[in-house]
């Protein structure tokens, strides 16, 4: 299911985040992430729900002001261009609220106007009918199903055919069969139409099979990036080392080729993501710098992989005990 | 602007809730007119009370200017909450609903928008008026009939040529379109910060509550802040029914409620550029 990038793959980026920042008080939403999103590309955006996911996307959106940091779309730095880069962005940001007093098709053709775009009744019905929903064009959103808001909250995003569609977690609240649509739609959005797409989602098993690359935030922080048949080569091992020598350990490690695998220090163990070949080397090296090894384990499950960057394998392993 | 104000008017007029105003007036206006149509004579003698034996009044006491007059005194005191529950609702109501995150996402200006909403919901405490006009006025000169209006006040009774009240109408209306865009405006202000409307309704109308006990109550220091508070001028419409109208007074009045409706939008429009949407 998963996309690989054909040859003629344009490489301009459409989305530069640099440094981006955003503090409520004490506690930092997001923490100087970085990154970019190439064009005609579907980039995961994977988290646990609140590691900031949501609050860096309506940053993108220009609902919420970043505290630093800078963001460029379209080449265009957002705050001094925001129009202009609105102009070309369809969005469905968390749950995909519209008016429930107003039809689909009331909603459909104002929307259509606040992007900036006039539709005709054919075309807002055909936008209609490319989401399943042209029988029901006349009913009040206060009738529609979640999954039909959320298919309606679809065309809304696309009817004025923006390049870069972002889209918070679209297949919250689907059926199975819901969950499919959305996905087809969003392969056959970038693939036929050449959109560029953004996707955030808390379901590894959703990026995995959409996204050709993928960022991995917990608690506001980056954790990885990378395409995600990189991140998913059975041949790339995430390794777990806990040792007695910690401190030791640390210095140790510090100068030698080692850091560049680290991929996080929680404190307590190192992650590194090696090539498996690589494993017995490091072993080996942890043995001549008298770390005093505990354990030595591997992993190669993309889920593993998240669940040791992130937060959530602390929440399993106290579920555990 | 002008596209986004259509779109703000087509939701405005969308909704149910638009029309409970509507049909409030229509009621009360309606119900006040059957009690004069039934009962009329008995309230003027009462109102009138012992200045009738000093001297007579012929001719027909009640007319539709008359009633009119008790019309708009009466309903002028509680149309800001019909006009509260729009006005609070304006931007409270779309980040309930999860739709301001949507709006503010299209490439519309944030001032743009606010300022279009805030048109919108100006231009609804208007034709609540006109409709209060058409039935207020229109509907008793209809029942009533035209004639000479008595205005009873405190300390004097005046009485106003027929040919001399229509002009005072259109003044009196205009005037309280001001009063009332007023609590529009505060209502509208109120409504940034909160993410429903429940809570800028009931803080405009405690606001509207605490000012005009203020206004009303002649303590030495309540006296000082009376001039600046907007509640002190929104009755500022019955200077047009005094004998020689006091267009300085009037004119003061306007300006000062003119000047709070600039106020509380400007500060809307200063909160909600840099305003978080996190709805």
């Amino acid at each position: 299911m998963r996309r690989i990038l054909g040859d003629n793959f344009s490489m301009n980026s459409i989305i530069q985040v640099t440094n981006l920042s955003k503090d409520y008080k004490e506690v930092k939403a997001v923490n100087n992430i970085s990154f970019t999103v190439q064009e005609g590309e579907i980039y995961g955006f994977l988290g646990q729900n609140g590691a900031g996911k949501s609050t860096t996307i309506r940053m993108l959106l220009t609902l919420i002001a970043p505290t630093s940091g800078s963001i460029e779309v379209f080449g265009m730095n957002l705050t001094t261009h925001r129009k202009e880069i609105l102009r070309r962005i369809g969005a469905i940001i968390e749950r995909p609220d519209l008016y429930k007093y107003l039809t689909a098709y009331e909603n459909l053709s104002l929307f259509a106007k606040m992007s900036g775009c006039e539709r005709k009744e054919k075309e807002l019905m055909q936008q209609l009918e490319m989401v399943g929903l042209h029988q029901r064009a006349h009913s009040k959103v206060r009738t529609f199903s979640q999954g039909m808001k959320q298919r309606l909250g679809l065309a809304v995003a696309l009817i004025h055919d923006p390049q870069l569609i972002i889209l918070d977690e679209p297949t919250n609240g689907l059926d199975p069969q819901g969950i499919a649509d959305t996905r087809n739609l969003i392969l056959s959005l970038s693939k036929r139409h050449g959109k560029t797409i953004l996707v955030s989602s808390h379901l590894l098993s959703e990026i995995e099979m959409i996204a050709d690359r993928m960022l991995i935030i917990d608690k506001g922080s980056k954790v990885a990036e990378g395409a995600v048949k990189d991140l998913f080569d059975p041949g790339r091992m995430i390794v777990e080392l806990q040792v007695s020598n910690y401190q030791h350990t640390k210095e140790q490690l510090q100068g030698s080729k080692w850091m560049e695998r680290l991929q996080k220090d929680t404190g307590d163990r190192f992650i590194f993501q090696l090539d498996k070949k690589q494993i017995p080397f490091l072993a080996a090296a942890l043995v001549q710098m008298g770390a005093g090894i505990i354990s030595l384990q591997h992993r190669h499950s993309l889920e593993e992989y998240f669940l040791s960057l992130t937060s959530a394998n602390q929440h399993v392993e106290d579920f555990k005990n | 602007m002008w596209k986004i104000l259509k779109i703000e008017l087509f939701k405005i007029f969308k909704r149910p809730r638009t029309y409970i105003a509507f049909a409030a007036i229509g009621i009360i206006i309606c119900l006040i007119q059957l009690a004069f149509y039934l009962d009329g004579e008995a309230y003027i003698d009462f109102m009138i009370g012992s200045a009738t034996k000093n001297f007579d009044i012929e001719g027909k006491k009640i007319t539709g200017f008359m009633v009119c007059y008790v019309i708009l005194q009466t309903l002028l005191l509680h149309v800001p909450l019909l006009i509260a529950l729009i006005g609070g609702d304006m931007i409270a109501g779309e980040a309930n609903m999860g739709t301001l995150r949507l709006l503010i996402s299209k490439p519309v200006s944030r001032a743009q928008l606010l300022l279009s909403k805030f048109t919108a919901t100006a231009i609804y405490t208007i034709l609540l008026l006109i409709w209060m006009a058409i039935l207020a006025l229109g509907l008793s000169m209809i029942v009533f009939g035209k004639g000479d209006m008595i205005n009873i006040k405190s300390d004097m009774i005046i009485i106003l040529e027929s040919k001399d009240l229509l002009w005072r109408y259109f003044a009196a209306f205009g005037f309280a379109a001001i009063a009332m865009t007023t609590v529009a405006a505060l209502s509208f202000l109120l409504s940034i910060f909160a993410e429903n409307s429940i809570g800028p309704i009931v803080a405009t109308m405690s606001v509207v509550i605490i000012c005009t006990i203020l206004t009303t109550m002649d303590l030495p220091l309540f006296g000082t802040m009376k001039p600046y508070l907007f509640t002190s001028h929104m009755l500022g419409w019955k200077g047009f029914f005094d004998d020689q109208v006091n267009y300085s007074n009037v004119i003061r009045s306007a300006a000062i409620l003119l000047f709070h409706i600039a106020a509380f939008v400007g500060i809307a429009l200063a909160v909600f550029r840099k305003k978080d949407v996190l709805s």
